[in-house]
Parts: C-alpha cells; structure tokens; sequence
C-alpha cells in the first residue's frame, strides 16, 4: 500500500494513494464548469505523466479540454464557476492539490512553468521586461535586486535575444512577437523548472520565427533536463517535437503512445480521422483530404458513450452505449486507446489513399487565357505625421513591383510571413485598396481605371472570401439578409429559392437563412462567407487565409468545398497562405513574397521540389511535416531575425540581411547582394519558374 | 500566470478557452449544437429575453412606464388643478384631501408632482432625442471620414465642452428667452458632445471591420456602409449613455429651475417646487414640502439609470445566456 498524503484531503472523502515514479503524473483529473446551459465537462477523467528530459504533446481541437488541463495544475482555472469532481497532480510524488495555496503557489514558477501562446498578453505591458523577470525571480528565491537583474539579463541573453542589455530594459511592445516569447520563455526558465508547460506557443507565430523557438526550447530541454508539456492543435509540430503523444477530445483521453505509434499505427478512429484530413507539404501527388464530417460537441451536451462516434464512421451500437475505457494496443504496450474498433481503424489506416480527382481539361492550365493579369502593381501607404496639417515623412512599400498571371480555372497561391505583403497585394487587386500604380486586367478588362460607378459593377466577377470567419459577417444581420444585400447592389436574379440553393451549395441547411452569424461554428461561417463570394457566379475569388482560423478536422471539408466549386464553376481563385501544406495540396502555381516582392514562382510541385531561392528554401524547411519518420531526418534552416520594416528595406537584396545563403559568400559576392537587387528571372531548367537571387540554386529541403 | 506581477485574468487560450472557461458562452468555434431560442424571432425578441432577465431593469422599466404614462394622461388624471392657488389652504401636511400636502401658495403638491412629471419627460426625451441626432451625425462623419473632418469637429465638441454647464445654460436660456424650449435648446447645445464622441469612437474602430471590407467588396458604397453596416454595430453604447443622461436631463432642468432660470415661477417643475420649500428645510414637520419633489427626481435618474444598465447587457448579441 501506498503512503497515504500527508494532510487529510480537502477535495475528496478517501485519501488516494500518492505515490508516483513520474516526475509530473496527473490522475483522473475532471474539470467541470457550472454553466445556465448546464455542466460543462471540460476535462473528464484524464490522466498523464510526463518525465525529465522528455516531451510530452497534448493534442486536440478547440474545446477538447487541453488547454484547461494544463492550466489546472498551474491553479489558473478559477473556481467557481469550475469545479474539480475528482484528481491528483503529483509533482515528484507530492500531491500539489492537498498542500496549502501558499505552498502550490511556491511550486508554480519554480518546479511548475507555463508559456502562453499570445506573448503580448502574458507580459505586463507597463513594466521594463528585465524587471519582470527580475521579479519571477526574487518572488522564489532569496536574491538581491541586483542579483536578480543580473541574471535577467543572463536569462534573455540564454534564450537568443541580442543586446540582453538593453533590450532588458525596455517594454513588450518595443519587442517583436518572436523576441516576446522568447523573453516568455526567459521567464519561465528564471526559476530552473523541472517541468515547462507550453501551451499552443508557436501558433501566433510565423513558420520561420516558430523554428526559431521550437529550436531553443529543444537546446534549453538538452541543457537542463527539463520536462516539456506541448499543448497545440498542430500534428506536425507535434511530429517534429514530442516523444509521446496524448491525443484529446471531448474532455477525453481517447489514445496515447509514443511519437511513431500515434503517427504510423492509430487505433482510435479520432486519431485516424485528423490524420487523413492532413494536408501534407511532401507529398508529390495531393491525396483526397477525408474530412471528419460534422464539428466537435458541445461540452455541455457530449454524447452518450464515445464522445466521437456521431462523427465516426465505424461507429455501432456499442459505441453509443458506454464511455470505451482506455485498452492497450498490444499485452503490455504503451499505447493505449479508447476506441471499440481498433482493427477496422488499423486496416482503414494501412489502405492508401485514394489520390485527387484529376480532372481532364480541355486545355492544360498553362495554355489557357489568363483570368487575372497583373503587371507591376505597387501600393505604398504614407506616413503621415502632424494634427492640422500633414506632412508625408516616408512611406511603407507594403507592395513593390508585383506582376503574376493567373490561367482561367486554376490556383495562385502567394505565400510568405507575415508583413510580407500578400494580403495588401490581394486588396489592391480587387481595389478594395487603391493601387498605387500598376495594371490589372480581369478577364481582359482593364479594372485599373475602372471609375467608382464601374468598378462596383465589376465587383461581381472579382471576390472575396476572408481570413477570420468571426469577423467578416455582420453580426446585426441574419444570412439571408448578409446573402440578399449582394443582390440589391450588384441587380442579380432574386428569387425565392436563390438563397436556398445557395447555401445548399456551400453545405449549409437552407433553414439556417434566418440565423445569425454568433449561431454557427467558425466552419459554418466560413461556408456563409463563401456562399457570399460565389454568389452571382464570379471569376475570380481571392482566398485570403480561409481556413487558417479553423480546426483541422473542418479545415478539410473547407478545402474539399473550394475545390468542388472550383471544378463545378471554373472559378479562378488567388489563395493567400502562410500554411504551405494547405498550398501544395490547394495550387497550380505558387508565388512566393518577401518584403513586398515576388522572390520565386514556379509550378506548385516545381517550387516544392526544387526550390530555387534560399528564402523559399528556408520557409519549406520550417514547416514541421506530420510524420516522425520524415521529420527525424529532415535538415531545418532556421533563419535569425524578424521581416525587416517595410518602411526601410535593406538595399539591393532586401532578403540579404536573413539569408543564410548570404553568409557562406566570399565579400565580392556579398557585395552584389548588397548593392544590386536581384531581378525575377527564369531559373535554368524550366520556363515557368522564375527566382529573383543572384546565387539561387537547389537545396533538399523537404525530406531528408 | 508565471509571474505574479502579471496576473490578470486567467489567459484563456483562445481557441479551448471559447468554448469552456467563459460560462455561458457556448462557443461558436465548437459549439456544434447552439442552443437556439425563438427561430427567426428577430432580434428585438433576443434583446427582450435576455433584458427580462435582469430584475433590477425590470424595475427600473416599470418606473419609467409609470413615467411616461403619467406624463400623457397625468393631467387629466390630478385630484386638482395643479396651477390653482388658495392662499387660504397653504402649508398643509399631507391628509386625506391633499396627499402629499400643499404648498406655500396653497396649491396641491401631489397634483403639482404629476404635472412636474409631465414637464421633466417631455424636457428630458426631447432633449437625448436632440442630442443624439446631432451627436451620431457629428459622430458618424468624423469616425468614417477622419482627416480634416474629424479635426473640426473633435474640435468642436472641444471648445462646446469647455463651457462651463450650468454658466452655459443660464447664458442660453437667457438669450434665447424664458420658458421650456429655451431649456431644452440649451441642454442640447451643451449635451450633444458626449454622443459625438462615443459614436466617432465606435465608427473609427468599426470602419475597419472585416464585415465593412466585406461590404465593400461587394459593391457598397459609403451611405449604406453607414447605415446598414457601422451604425447599427455601433449604437448600442450610445443609447445605453443616452438613457442615463435622460436622468441627468431632469436633474439638470431641476437645478436651473431652482436657480429660478428657465420655467415661468407659476409651473409646478420638480426644482421649482424644492426651492420654494427652501425657507423651510430646517423647519420640522415641513419636510413633505421638499421631500415628495426630491424623491420625484431621484427615482426618474434611477429608473432610467436601471434601464440603460438592462440594456447594456440586453443589446449585446453575444452574450446569449443559457436557455
């Protein structure tokens, strides 16, 4: 028998036995919320344990309760409105729920630290970012104030941040999203813990500046020994970082095991289902992405038995009547699940899957006549400074110089960081943003020089479908008034049953019309909003990151329906992403952006397999691919630094100051960099790829 | 939290956070089975339900009606003249005949009560209704147009907020002449400001909206922009403001009252009656004299102040409440 804990239990009747070989074990931990719609069940009877040295990943779509379960242990979820029906959290075997709140608290910053996915947030905005670590410090240890500033400092200088120094005596908003979390990270190292907790810490991040981190907390792990818990939605993250995997739904632990385990032999149908609905970067031929039909419960109505199988499709009788228990895979494994079906999932799993529907066209995409044409467009925003009478001091070139053709019926993608452009370039196409010069020619008409009255013609033909589904619907309007408005400006066909079939294109039920937008999932409007676009038949629609903000199981059946309505009504779409697997899997061409201009462009699986340009290179290597076997080989170039101020581009090159090509260059050839900015020209080997470096080359960056 | 200097509320992750940490908020990002009130009742009836819920704006909503009401019908409804003066009645306690009294003129101060009523609704709607038809014009074209439009008018609202208020309304009513419609010109011309400004304050950060670019992109010019898409995501706080300044309307036509500015010295206004039973106030048993008009203005501000707070909570869409 156990050693029982050493003070009576405030939260449970029987002490529970305590001890633990784990360096963290969480127990059976439930985490409920009194809600007016009723108990939500956040966590329901999860249970962990993670040890030095390793990583843990915590996976799960919104809702799934990973998040909540983490925070648990750090006291951050309040109660009321939570309460905790039942669990444990031994810390080295102590119990941390049965020791006085003084003492937890002790124990979370020191033994216990948490990074936080939004940086900007988590660090107090009026205090001096050395000051704040300086006093993680001194609030468990017994050091000076000097002291502590001291090792502050040592602290920013550990996690890679230049001129600790001075950049120890500034604010949070003085620093970039990426040298925030790295300073986050600082804080939560101040105290030497034994286990780090970081929750979703890359996902506000940019691919390039996500390496960077994952890199550091990888060095810091080998230094120290720590214990990371990883709490994301991404499974390539997950893939590249984590040594065992818990996968989460419903507030329910449905499969555990280790890192190859959960990617290579799933055995719950969960698992299984966001797998194939991955879109991955390294595969040549797209496959057919299989969605998970319909969305995740709501937490305060979670299905009888197994809380996935109204979504499940070898769902039976058995597995709507009991919540399955946790089984191992095989006599004495690790990896466990919670599914009654494991074999028809490994058998569903090992099947290949089926490749794209490759449509026989006509005409191959590049002989077709170009839907969107669009010639040196450049749009600069000015700085303008003084209260009465302004004066333009300087401007920002968001867009410098950028030409791109897009074949009828097919896919631009332009990708790049953040800052990059994309986004600007989409709306001065569409003129939602006046162009500050350029030409753009739609379907061979000239929309440049279109007058007002015209251009809101022209609006039928060119649309878009936004990036955030919560905030491009007026939420004072119901669907059908948002759908109709379309027709009262731009003088469509109204009858009875448009808006009917109209949602019923999207996937929507056409009793939904009279709803309004805070009534459907982030998916749902996501459809609203594309029935919004495709209204009235356009040509040509820019996506600008459509399913970015959505959860990955409905981010494929988003993608599958812009596919549908591409082949069904030859639209010609511009996709703007920041996720390059979404862009292998979605385009025809992809363009790639920096600081205002196109760097590379070239077909989609030319520029995935035979990147030219270092930045391109550097930007495919950063993105975590969801399998471990291709990760563990796979090299990873991890660019220093943050996108330069658009306001003020480096000269000639505007990529040198990041390149990791620049710095292997003799001084002449640097000098060039310097001095002269590459123009876009075709790269040897194919006529439709075209690089804008004066050293491109090949680098294997996509497998190992 | 890491770090105790920091702690706020508790980080909430944005997307497992939706859902699961705020009570009540189903989570539109997982909530896959939106509880669903009345299908296609519109919105009024949302913002009724969720304003019933609130007990103290259902209170408050009672006094207001009760205001109202007899503000139209009160004068018919008076046990006397109010304006009567009998010199040989003055001074009374309240009794069986005069309810709450009579004054020194010998007038019934409950019938003056209900005619003061009726003047101080009339003041106070016509008032906010002024003020907000200036300040959501003003309001409106500075946030969307910005530039040169907005320096004149934040200007403006500026130099009309440097007046001193009640200096302001004795200067008004003076020039412009006695009665009531001096008085409500002048707490318009030094009312509006507020109006302006939060109104300029929600359009500026609406003009941005995603939902505005989408309204653009579909053809939408500036007017309807306006209308169909920024103001009527704006205008909640500004009628929840409105509704209590109707409080500080009344209060405001009270104290010039009293000053003797404004309402002829025969009308039985709220301000009026308390500064005639000022030589009294320290005289004992005589505190009916003030007390009923006092009350009278106090519970208007309140009744209006627990409506405006209903509606603060009522008008939000987001904030469904379980069923």
């Amino acid at each position: 028998m156990a050693p029982t804990s050493p003070r009576p239990s405030r939260r449970r009747q029987a002490a529970q036995p305590t001890q633990s070989d784990h360096l963290l074990e969480v127990r059976d931990l439930r985490v409920h919320f009194d809600t007016a719609g009723g108990a939500v069940k956040a966590v329901d009877g999860v249970s962990w344990y993670v040890d030095s040295g390793e990583t843990l990943a915590i996976v799960g779509e919104s809702g799934s309760g990973k998040s909540v379960s983490a925070m648990t242990l750090l006291g951050l979820v309040p109660s009321p409105p939570a309460t905790f029906p039942s669990g444990q959290v031994l810390l080295e075997g102590r119990s941390l729920l049965d020791m006085p709140e003084s003492q937890q608290r002790k124990l979370r910053g020191s033994d216990l630290a948490m990074i936080f996915q939004d940086p900007l947030t988590a660090l107090n905005p009026v205090f001096r970012v050395g000051d704040q670590i300086a006093e993680m410090i001194r609030a468990h240890q017994s050091v000076g104030k000097m002291a502590a500033k001291t090792r502050a400092v040592e602290l920013l200088a550990e996690v890679g941040i230049p001129d600790p120094r001075l950049r120890a005596t500034q604010y949070p908003h003085e620093f970039s999203g990426g040298m925030r979390q790295r300073a986050m990270i600082a804080m939560a190292l101040a105290n030497d813990p034994k286990v780090l907790i970081a929750d979703e810490p890359t996902t506000a991040l940019d691919v390039t500046v996500q390496a960077q981190i994952m890199a550091l907390l990888e060095k810091l792990q080998a230094e120290r020994d720590t214990a990371i818990v990883l709490i994301t939605h991404d499974l390539g993250l997950v893939a590249a970082h984590a040594d065992r995997i818990m996968v989460m739904y419903a507030g329910h632990v449905v499969e555990e095991g280790t890192n190859d385990e959960i990617f290579t032999a799933p055995r719950h149908a969960y698992t299984h289902g966001l797998l194939s609905s991955l879109t991955r970067m390294d595969h040549a031929r797209p496959e057919k992405l299989e969605p998970i039909p319909g969305q995740p419960p709501n937490l305060a109505r979670v299905p009888e038995g197994c809380p996935f199988h109204p979504r499940c499709r070898f769902a039976t009788d058995a597995c709507r009547a009991d919540v399955p228990l946790l089984v191992a895979a095989a006599p004495g494994s690790s990896h466990r699940h919670a599914c009654v079906h494991p074999d028809e999932v490994a058998i569903a799993h090992e099947r290949p899957r089926e490749p794209a529907p490759v449509v026989a066209a006509e005409t191959p995409v590049e002989q077709r006549p170009p839907m969107l044409d669009v010639r040196d467009l450049v749009k600069h925003f000015p700085i303008r400074v003084g209260t009465f009478v302004k004066r333009t001091v300087g401007e920002v070139r968001a867009v410098d110089g950028v030409s791109l053709d897009i074949p009828a019926g097919s896919t631009l993608s332009l990708v790049g960081e953040s800052g990059c452009g994309k986004s600007t370039a989409a709306r001065a196409i569409l003129r939602l943003h006046e162009p500050t010069s350029g030409t753009i020619e739609l379907a061979g008409r000239d929309v440049t020089g279109l007058s007002l009255h015209d251009l809101r013609t022209a609006r039928a033909d060119m649309q878009i479908v936004f990036q955030d589904p919560y905030a491009s619907l007026n939420p004072r309007m119901t669907v059908r008034q948002i759908l109709t408005e379309k027709y009262e400006l731009l003088g469509g066909e109204l009858t009875d049953s448009t808006i009917p079939e109209l949602l019923e294109t999207v996937g929507l039920a056409a009793e939904y019309a009279d709803r309004y937008p805070h009534e459907f999932s982030g998916g749902q409007r996501q459809r609203v909003g594309i029935a919004r676009a495709i209204a009235l038949n356009p040509k040509f629609v820019v996506l600008d990151e459509p399913v970015s903000a959505l959860d990955v199981s409905i981010q494929a059946q988003v993608l599958n329906l812009l596919e549908e309505l591409q082949q069904e009504f030859g639209l010609t779409y511009l996709f703007i992403a920041h996720d390059l697997s979404v862009v292998r899997h979605i385009s025809d061409r992809v363009a790639v952006m920096y600081l205002g201009g196109i760097v590379e462009i070239a077909d989609r699986d030319t520029l995935f397999e035979h990147p030219q340009h270092p930045y391109t290179q550097a930007l495919i290597s950063a993105v975590p691919i969801p399998d471990p076997a291709v990760e563990r080989v796979r090299d990873r170039i991890v660019l220093t630094g943050d996108v330069p101020n658009p306001a003020n581009p480096p000269s000639g090159c505007r990529f040198r100051t990041r390149c990791w090509k620049h710095l292997q260059l003799s001084d002449d050839e640097k000098r060039r960099c310097i001095e002269e900015p590459p123009a876009l020209v075709p790269a040897a080997g194919s006529e439709r790829h075209e690089v804008a470096c004066h050293f491109a080359g090949e680098r294997e960056v996509l497998r190992g | 939290m890491t770090t105790p200097t920091s702690a706020g509320g508790p980080p909430v992750d944005a997307e497992a956070g939706a859902g699961v940490l705020l009570p009540g908020a189903d989570s539109a990002t997982s909530g896959a089975a939106v509880p669903i009130g009345a299908r296609g009742s519109g919105q009024l009836a949302d913002v009724w339900r969720r304003f019933r819920r609130n007990r103290l704006a259902m209170v408050g909503l009672a006094i207001v009606t009760v205001l109202i009401l007899l503000a139209i019908i009160g004068p018919y409804v008076t046990p006397y003249n109010a304006f009567e003066q009998n010199l040989a009645n003055t001074l009374k306690p309240p009794s069986a005949e005069h309810w709450f009294g009579t004054d020194v003129l010998g007038r019934d101060l409950f019938s003056g009560i209900i005619y003061g009523c009726r003047l101080a609704i009339t003041v106070g709607l016509l008032t906010v209704a002024f003020s907000l038809l200036i300040g959501i014009t003003l309001g409106a074209v500075a946030g969307f147009k910005g530039g040169a439009w907005d320096g004149v008018v934040a200007r403006f609202i500026d130099v009309f907020l440097a007046f001193p208020p009640l200096v302001g309304a004795i200067v008004i009513v003076r020039a412009v002449g006695g009665g009531v419609t001096p008085v409500i010109v002048a707490l318009v011309v030094l009312g509006w400001m507020t109006t302006a400004r939060l109104t300029r304050g929600q359009v500026l950060a609406l003009r941005e909206a995603e939902y505005v670019e989408a309204a653009r992109s579909i053809g939408a010019g500036n007017r309807r922009i306006v209308l169909r898409h920024i103001l009527p995501n704006a205008i909640a706080p500004v009628l929840v403001y409105s509704f209590t300044s109707i409080g500080v309307v009344v209060v405001a036509m009270a104290s010039l009252s009293y000053l003797g500015i404004g309402v002829p010295p025969d009308v039985p206004e709220w301000g009026r009656l308390i500064s005639q039973a000022t030589p009294f106030l320290r005289v004992p048993g005589m505190t009916y004299l003030w007390l009923a008009p006092a009350l009278a203005i106090a519970i208007t501000t309140l009744g209006f102040a627990f409506v405006a707070d209903g509606m603060r909570d009522s008008l939000d869409p987001k904030l469904r409440g379980g069923n």
